[in-house]
């Protein structure tokens, strides 16, 4: 077996040395936040403590982040807890935390490079009043970023709510709530790099208030989030938060593996507009994807593509078939580096990408 | 590798052997993983059981999504067989297109050496290529479903479980390999319909083999009502109704009728085929230029018995019977030489002859090991 190379950040991040540290430090630390004594008083303070560093690194107030037991989890409480009432309007290329929480969603298409259609959703908003919108600020599979500012002035135009599933553009780009002008954002500790376990619901003061919850419980978070936090985790993420940050040196190392990958016959999508410096996708016209990923995996290359689902089986994207990629979609692999990827990783990516597209496209071909 | 122990201990044996083993297995439908049911193929709980396999023998693993060629080249093929008067092997189906065909391409596309799989057949060197012979264990023999794997597929493909002496000895390797699965029972439905009811997918697919019509005699006399034929397969005698009995002669279905949805069925015993026709012959010899005289079997589970075939043109063959028999269209017709397979075909529907008399067996999935 050759050695492993992971450039599959996107699934999860490798641990980074200072959420580690901090998590390793938590879980030394006995005592519920909730409890009276001193134990308490102690793990509750830890708890607090990376609640501001969270809060404060994406743009929110405290008092107004809840945590939650990961992304999918600040995403269904989002639309549980926020869209009661309202109509949903979701796009196109939405995780399926997000789609499948929202099944009978109106959908905002997207362009052939896998941006969302402003001009589309205002047609969406304007057909009725109290909608709930929900826009991810980066998209998993292809790291093409989304118009957020854009939706966000329209959805104030028509009073609509936006939710942002930042989980995968958190750390990787500037991602702030206020900024954004977003009204609730989602976010995930191990994609920033921490242990997974624990995520969040970042709002407004105004969402915060409104927010329903999906688990009652003990009344933590405030009574928005029932059960005892996973503090570990917790310590983790803010750790990972606060060293997180938007990497020019991954995107040189994307563009080389980009490079690498055209040269042998790959055709980018999503390569015309803005994306994650650490994310491409890239599909070899005529191999399946599921063959790609199978066989990079046996070269030592840890890549993925479409969404896996439980059994590990690879579904055909729902997100490149947005784009219109028609047959493409199907034949497209996601290579996304992690935060500590090196040149000679991206080497060991371009020689295995180019044996395999010579050994697989002559057999399509 | 579909999470049952015949494929489970194929895997073990060659990694034991020192291969590097890939193990893949086939989603092939979206069974629910909420029937979790035991014992047949390829559904949740079985790609669960593989993996666990593939983890405790230390081997990668994948799984690959084969639903939409399945669907189409098994399970449509399935109920229009069935909308057309004849009974479908979606096993041999399964094998021409998802196993031999894309999962063999794929094996290739890796730079893999050879497919092996949990089949229960023997492939000899020969002097002139590798031959499929029929399994050491003939109760366990399922040569007849692989009758149309070619030349090209049978040099790449390895079936280790072909010489085991029997099924008993695969479990005792699977014990012996600590496999989580050495108990499980053997699939015995076709996996697709594993509650056996496939008339209702039958009807699903293809509304019109499930509308109600006439059981007649050859003569075209009515003597009652079916609801669909996709419920009758030639040599049937239960779901007969009033036409079970013609006084006091006990009827059984001779014929089935498409186009007018009639079920004919004649007394039981007095009609046989001596000759049958067969397409999409597959030949792992060279298509004879003679008649040659061989066994065939026209069912999964018979002896094999005698025939002189004859190879015609556009992948036709005619099979002459040394004793009629009743030949159920869109069953396999399998050629042997002693265990060694010659070729096989598909049995078209043929006139209704007279001859002969015998007792019949029931064409049955039950009890006999798919693929």
């Amino acid at each position: 077996m050759p050695t492993r190379i992971y450039l599959d950040a996107n699934a999860t991040e490798p641990l980074r040395p200072e959420a580690r540290e901090a998590a390793l430090a938590a879980l030394d630390l006995t005592g519920n936040p909730a409890s009276v004594h001193g134990f308490g008083r102690a793990a509750r303070a830890k708890l607090e403590a990376a609640r501001e560093t969270i809060a404060a690194r994406f743009g929110g107030q405290p008092a107004d982040l809840v945590f939650t037991s990961g992304g999918t989890e600040a995403n269904a409480l989002a639309i549980a807890g926020l869209a009661a009432g309202r109509r949903r309007i979701i796009s196109a290329i939405e995780h399926d935390a997000v789609r499948n929480a929202a099944p009978e969603a109106a959908l905002i298409p997207v362009d052939r490079q896998g941006v969302a259609d402003l001009e589309a959703l205002a047609g969406l908003l304007a057909k009725g009043p109290a909608a709930f919108v929900a826009l991810m600020l980066a998209n998993n599979e292809t790291g093409v970023i989304q118009p957020i500012a854009g939706a966000a002035s329209l959805c104030r135009r028509f009073g609509a709510h936006l939710h942002v599933d930042a989980v995968q553009g958190a750390g990787r780009i500037a991602c702030d709530l206020a900024a954004l002008g977003a009204d609730s954002l989602a976010l995930s500790g191990h994609k920033l790099g921490a242990p997974a376990g624990a995520g969040a619901l970042l709002l407004t003061a105004e969402a915060a208030a409104r927010l329903t919850p999906m688990i009652t419980g003990g009344g933590q978070e405030r009574g928005r989030r029932g059960g005892t936090p996973p503090l570990a985790a917790i310590a983790g993420f803010a750790a990972a938060a606060a060293t997180a940050r938007p990497s020019p040196t991954l995107a040189a190392l994307r563009d080389a593996a980009e490079a690498a990958a055209l040269a042998a016959g790959a055709h980018i999508c999503g390569a015309g507009v803005a994306r994650l410096p650490n994310t491409t996708c890239l599909a070899l016209p005529g191999v399946k994807a599921e063959t790609q990923v199978i066989a990079l995996d046996l070269a030592g290359i840890a890549v993925s593509a479409g969404a896996a689902c439980s059994a590990g089986k690879i579904a055909q994207s729902h997100v490149l078939a947005a784009m219109g990629l028609g047959a493409l979609a199907g034949q497209a692999i996601r290579v996304s580096l992690p935060w500590h990827a090196s040149a000679a990783d991206i080497d060991a990516f371009a020689a295995a990408y180019r044996t395999m597209a010579a050994r697989l496209s002559r057999r399509a071909a | 590798m579909s999470g049952g122990v015949d494929s489970s201990v194929v895997a073990g044996l060659l990694a034991e052997a020192g291969h590097e083993v890939i193990g893949i297995t086939l989603q092939l439908y979206d069974h629910g993983a909420a029937t979790a049911r035991k014992g047949a193929c390829c559904a949740g709980q079985d790609i669960h059981d593989a993996k666990r396999v593939a983890d405790h023998l230390g081997i990668t693993h994948y799984v690959i999504d084969a639903e939409a060629r399945f669907r189409h080249a098994v399970i449509e093929d399935f109920a229009s067989a069935y909308a057309a008067g004849e009974t479908p092997v979606p096993c041999v189906r399964c094998n021409q297109s998802v196993k031999f065909g894309d999962l063999m391409a794929l094996a290739v596309d890796l730079g893999a050496e050879a497919l092996a799989t949990g089949h229960y057949v023997r492939r000899i060197e020969g002097v002139a290529g590798p031959e499929l012979h029929r399994a050491s264990d003939l109760t366990r023999d399922q040569s007849w479903f692989l009758f149309a794997t070619t030349a090209a597929q049978l040099a790449f493909c390895r079936f280790p479980l072909g010489e085991m002496a029997s099924k008993n000895l695969v479990r005792a390797h699977a014990l012996r390999f600590g496999l989580p699965v050495a108990n499980k029972p053997d699939s015995q439905d076709i996996c697709f319909v594993p509650d056996g009811r496939y008339a209702e997918l039958v009807a699903r697919l293809r509304p019109e083999a499930a509308t109600a019509g006439e059981i007649v005699t050859r003569e075209g006399v009515p003597l009652g009502r079916h609801e669909g034929i996709a419920r009758y397969t030639v040599g049937q005698a239960k779901r007969l109704g009033t036409a079970a009995m013609v006084d006091g002669v006990p009827q059984m279905v001779v014929a089935i009728d498409a186009a007018r949805r009639r079920v004919v069925v004649a007394p039981r015993g007095i009609v046989r085929d001596r000759l049958v026709r067969l397409r999409e012959v597959n030949w792992l010899i060279p298509p004879p230029e003679a008649p040659i005289s061989c066994l065939v079997k026209l069912r999964a589970r018979e002896e094999p018995k005698a025939a002189r075939v004859t190879a015609g043109a556009g992948g036709e063959a005619a099979v002459e019977l040394a004793a009629p028999a009743l030949a159920a269209p869109g069953q396999a017709c399998v050629f042997y030489d002693g265990s060694r397979v010659l070729g096989g075909g598909f049995i078209r529907a043929t006139q209704v002859d007279e001859d002969g008399v015998g007792a019949v067996s029931e064409p049955t999935y039950g009890g006999v090991a798919q693929r």
